[in-house]
């Protein structure tokens, strides 16, 4: 079966309670996932209580604080702060999102943060994503076409174009594809809404010429038919995209084929 | 990825193609589909009919099942509701056990009893459509 529960090695113990706000003005308590692989002890959630005067307004501007004034062990990816790297996904308040995108204004209360769902964790915020690289590999994401090269660039009418909109801008930080119950239960075999949604990106390009072969690749119970609508994916991704509409333009291709 | 023999020495990409797709689900899921589209008619049809003939006689229920739309419609919905229940149920299997065996035990029994469930009812159906 499914593992519902953690295991006693991963259950997540209370930590250590910083306090660096200077007056008691406008103050907030981020409460932090923390597992280092070297000191062989449960996860624990570090509780850091800063002040919002002193950083920019978004949750990685909070990181960034905690990381350079308060605990320099902290440990999170992030790149271009401005949500088009997708490093610094993680689950914050309850929702996979980019913390350089979440303002901090937008959360009630205390603000939990935590690594994507489901994934094992490299450490504190950093999920290892490797089997995620691999999987997208196996739908070869990239142009592919038998006629041969054209004297210029490879045509594309503006209609045409337009139906790659709401799948080119997916910037790969697998906030969905964590986020889906049906990934977290068969992460090898179901290929999740990230993939999916990357593997439609190029079955929707009407310069691709291998359609039917990356059909056939997907056509499989669990590579394409674990996902059962729920729209989770839908509902977190910070690009606004729609893997579950994606998913079922593949099946409606599937099954079009079928004549 | 590690096993109780320590780290795995699979590597992501072997994980990922696995045994290669099987070109099979779409029968399945769109057999789903149709099924739920034809339980959505046939369903009200039967709560209509049912709530119509509350309280009424023994008699007056055989009479309106011997008619053979009735009858008919009765069948279908019976069969189409067995298998739409025992095809997700599959689904549900497939999705939340992972040990070969037991997935393979438990998809194999839901069928079985789906198949008897929906044989009494078809009989029963018939039974009291064609009885005298």
């Amino acid at each position: 079966m499914v593992e519902f529960t953690l295991p006693a090695n991963s259950t997540v113990r209370p930590g250590k309670k910083v306090s660096n706000a200077r007056d008691g003005k406008n103050k907030r308590v981020f409460k932090v996932y923390r597992w280092n692989p070297e000191d062989k002890q449960n996860p624990r959630l570090d509780e850091f209580e800063v002040s919002l005067d002193a950083f920019g307004p978004m949750v990685l501007d909070a990181l960034l604080h905690i990381k350079n004034d308060v605990d320099s062990t902290l440990t999170f990816r992030r790149s271009c702060r401005e949500g088009i790297c997708g490093s610094c996904a993680m689950n914050i308040d309850g929702l996979n999102t980019l913390a350089c995108t979440k303002p901090i204004e937008e959360i009630k209360g205390d603000v939990n943060i935590y690594p994507l769902p489901h994934m094992p964790v490299v450490k504190d915020l950093v999920p290892d994503l490797n089997l995620l690289y691999a999987q997208l590999a196996t739908i070869q994401p990239w142009l592919q076409t038998q006629s041969p090269n054209p004297p210029k660039e490879r045509l594309q009418s503006p209609e045409d174009r337009a139906k790659l909109d709401g799948l080119y801008e997916c910037i790969l930080c697998f906030c969905c594809a964590t986020s889906c119950p049906s990934y977290w239960w068969n992460p090898e075999r179901y290929l999740g809404p990230a993939i999916l949604l990357q593997a439609y990106r190029w079955l929707a390009d009407s310069r691709d010429e291998m359609k039917g072969e990356r059909l056939d690749a997907l056509e499989d119970p669990f590579r394409l038919y674990r996902c059962h609508q729920i729209m989770n994916c839908t509902h977190t991704c910070p690009k606004g995209l729609n893997p579950a509409a994606a998913i079922v333009e593949i099946k409606k291709m599937i099954v079009r084929r079928r004549g | 990825m590690s096993s109780k023999h320590g780290p795995s020495l699979v590597t992501d990409l072997a994980r990922a193609r696995g045994l290669g797709a099987s070109h099979t689900g779409t029968e399945h899921w769109w057999v789903q589909r149709m099924t739920s589209a034809a339980l959505l008619p046939l369903s009200l049809w039967f709560i209509f009919s049912v709530a119509s003939m509350a309280g009424a006689s023994y008699v007056t229920v055989k009479m309106w099942l011997s008619s053979p739309c009735n009858a008919a419609l009765m069948i279908a919905l019976v069969l189409v509701m067995f298998h739409h229940a025992v095809s997700g149920m599959e689904v549900i299997f497939e999705d939340y056990i992972h040990c070969k065996c037991a997935k393979v035990a438990t998809i194999m029994a839901v069928k079985f009893v789906g198949a008897l469930g929906a044989i009494t009812c078809t009989v029963s159906v018939l039974k009291l459509a064609l009885g005298g």
